[in-house]
């Protein structure tokens, strides 16, 4: 049996989801962009062009509802289906788009560049715990207008495992697009084997914005699976209550499944967000609120009963520095998610609220995530009987540890953490330098990046890429592409 | 090819299956080899493999000391044979082992004699809540080079102290070099009892014996 939590009454998901539907009536949903409303408008929708609100009838959801799939993989390089979005699956990825690098030596946060993001996707690669790469970081080295797409352009050059993407604009959607189909081999590829997911973000309270919703439209069309990062901020873009942001989220998504399913029917769209209890003394957006944490089993409840796969944003930290904080808060999130059945868990790395990345906090996290995913395992039997043989065979003595039963099974029953993890005695532990948490983590990070293995792209793969991310650097003005770190 | 079966024999020490190294054991010897040969390109290779496994952290304890058992197995095939011919293993030291007096801990004591006995000395494991009389005793009836005293709680460690008392009182202390060990034992207190040395684990507890007695 597979532990599994549940925070919901059946009753409240379907009253959540009977006033989700209600709002997409009355106040409508705002879309600020005129595919999309072209879209519901033709489907029978209500919508006014001039305050660009659409007030979609419950059919019309239900029937997109009906038509997203339930189920759908992301793939690796090596065309393996590594990610399964559906059912109860839990996968982890980092944490997308910070603005800041938290830098090792200095433990300040500071403006990431090239060099960063690519240690980065390195160091990605080889923890096993994660099931995917997502764009972290946001390079400072090239021009901003190309921030979205030079993140993917460093990934696809380092990767092997999918990612987890998004674009800043509606232009550079198409450059992204083209870089994905080039890696794929052709348009067709990488619509039956995706190795990417966009997230697309609405705003809240129940808006589209034209660029999220652009993105939503286009990765439809070319059969690119997006992921919808709704944000209810729980007392101050939505209602208080954890059931009314979860009203409010559902509102949103299913605006989006409607929109995605209208531009191509069976497009693969994931019902995500990375909402949060909105701080009543600092006015923020806290990842490490037990609110925030209810809030997001709540949505996911809401996306399973739809039938839809799911992602949250959790697992992250408020806290500035890696610290005491930074751990209870990731561990808390991570294993809400996971008992959640979220299928994608993005925030591994993440701190200060979503602002900044750590290479230090990423082994920790990934640490986490080995026991969320041991604890998901559950408890099995092993052997018949379980212990009865066993036992009456060594009567009263300890001599478990030299048993075959004991080699045979302790690397499955038990997770066997990293060198992050301090179990040895106190002795021990001072001769090995006395090291703290982040000094360990600092080791691992260095013992990890010596083993990581150079991406299987082809040197003309390398080249195209290279060409695409160039041009579209040259239309903002960069006339040279900053060099790749080697492999 | 007339090497085949001691490789055989030390991978099957490598592959934790005690059944086979059991067997290849028996074989070897009914295939005319030298039970000296057997130990030292077979059962000797096989160990130090598993011991360097485990340090570079790819071996856990469970695979440590199902070998060491099945090494202490073989030796039992091959003891009798080496007496008929006279000959002995070469012996790393013997070491009298023990848990003391009012501590009835046995996992941490048992996995070092049993890593011990696997890297050659000649272990005489007294069991647990041992009095200083018994360890006077068994390190005078057997000659033994090293011992080893184990205590797991703060309030117990103070008997190690105890035992060195008792050796000191019947002037065999000089004959021995005294280990200690234990969760609450420290090198501090090692030092403050006038212990020749402490481990904090079984790996630190083989060198730490092997280094006393060099």
């Amino acid at each position: 049996m597979r532990p599994q939590f549940r925070i919901l009454s059946d009753d409240l998901i379907e009253q959540i989801i009977t006033e989700g539907f209600e709002l997409l009536v009355d106040p409508g949903v705002r879309v600020h962009n005129s595919e999309a409303l072209e879209l519901l408008a033709d489907a029978g929708a209500d919508v006014d062009f001039q305050s660009q609100i659409a007030y979609i009838p419950r059919d019309i959801v239900e029937r997109a509802l009906a038509t997203a799939p339930s189920e759908f993989h992301l793939y690796d390089l090596h065309d393996e289906p590594v990610v399964r979005y559906g059912g109860d699956s839990v996968q982890f990825d980092p944490g997308s788009a910070a603005i800041t690098v938290l830098d090792s030596q200095t433990r300040e946060q500071r403006a990431p560049v090239t060099a960063d993001f690519v240690k980065f996707v390195k160091l990605v690669e080889t923890l096993p715990q994660l099931d995917a790469q997502s764009t972290a970081l946001i390079c400072t080295d090239v021009p901003e207008e190309i921030g979205d797409l030079y993140r993917l352009y460093l990934a696809l050059n380092y990767m092997r495992k999918p990612i987890v993407t998004g674009a800043f604009r509606k232009d550079t959607w198409w450059t992204m697009k083209d870089m994905l189909v080039a890696v794929a081999g052709s348009e067709e590829a990488l619509a039956e084997r995706p190795i990417a997911i966009f997230d697309v973000c609405p705003s809240p309270p129940l808006l589209w914005s034209d660029l999220t919703c652009q993105n939503m439209i286009d990765c439809a069309r070319y059969g690119i699976p997006s992921e919808l990062v709704s944000m209810p901020l729980a007392g101050a873009t939505a209602p208080v209550t954890i059931a009314g942001a979860v009203v409010q989220h559902t509102a949103e998504c299913m605006s989006g499944v409607t929109i995605c399913q209208l531009a191509k029917e069976g497009a693969p769209i994931v019902w995500g967000g990375s909402p949060a209890a909105f701080d009543m003394r600092q006015g923020t957006t806290p990842m490490g609120a037990v609110g925030t944490w209810m809030i997001d089993a709540s949505y996911a409840e809401v996306g399973k009963a739809l039938d839809l796969p799911t992602h949250a944003y959790l697992g992250m930290s408020d806290a500035k520095v890696v610290d005491a904080q930074c751990g209870l808060e990731s561990a808390g999130g991570a294993f809400i998610a996971a008992l959640a059945g979220v299928n994608m868990v993005s925030g591994a790395g993440m701190m200060d609220f979503e602002s900044c990345q750590s290479y230090e906090k990423l082994v920790i996290d990934a640490e986490i995530i080995g026991m969320a995913k041991r604890l998901l395992a559950g408890v099995e039997a092993r052997d018949e009987p379980i212990a009865l043989g066993l036992m009456r065979e060594l009567k009263h003595r300890a001599e478990y540890l030299g048993q075959l039963h004991t080699a045979k099974w302790f690397s499955k029953e038990q997770y066997i953490p990293s060198g992050v993890i301090d179990r040895g005695s106190l002795e021990a532990w001072k001769k090995k330098g006395a090291k703290t948490a982040w000094e360990r983590a600092q080791d691992r990070v260095e013992e990890l990046l010596a083993t990581y293995e150079p991406s299987p792209i082809s040197e003309d793969l390398r080249e195209e890429l290279r060409a695409i991310t160039l041009k579209a650097a040259q239309t903002f003005g960069m006339n040279e592409l900053p060099p790749l770190p080697q492999n | 090819m007339s090497n085949d079966i001691l490789t055989e024999l030390t991978r099957s020490l490598v592959d934790c299956e005690p059944d086979r190294t059991a067997e290849l054991t028996q074989e070897a010897l009914e295939a005319g080899k030298e039970p000296l040969a057997i130990i030292d390109q077979g059962l000797v290779p096989g160990m130090e493999i598993v011991g360097e496994k485990f340090q570079a952290g790819e071996y856990f304890l469970p695979q440590m000391v199902i070998a060491a058992n099945a090494m202490q197995q073989a030796m039992g095939l091959l003891e009798p044979e080496l007496q008929a011919r006279q000959q002995v293993s070469e012996s790393a030291g013997t070491v009298v082992i023990g848990t003391v007096q009012g501590d009835i801990h046995e996992i941490g004591k048992s996995l070092v004699a049993t890593m011990m006995s696997a890297n050659g000395f000649r272990v005489y494991d007294v069991g647990v809540d041992v009095s200083p009389a018994t360890f006077v005793e068994k390190v005078r009836e057997t000659q033994a080079d090293l011992l080893g005293l184990s205590a797991l709680l703060t309030t117990t460690m103070t008997a190690q102290r105890q035992v060195i008392e008792a050796m000191e009182e019947a002037g065999i202390r000089d004959q021995v070099k005294i280990m200690v060990g234990g969760a609450p034992v420290t090198q501090e207190w090692a030092d403050t009892i006038g212990a020749d040395g402490y481990a904090e684990d079984v790996v630190g507890a083989v060198e730490l014996g092997t280094r006393l007695l060099s």
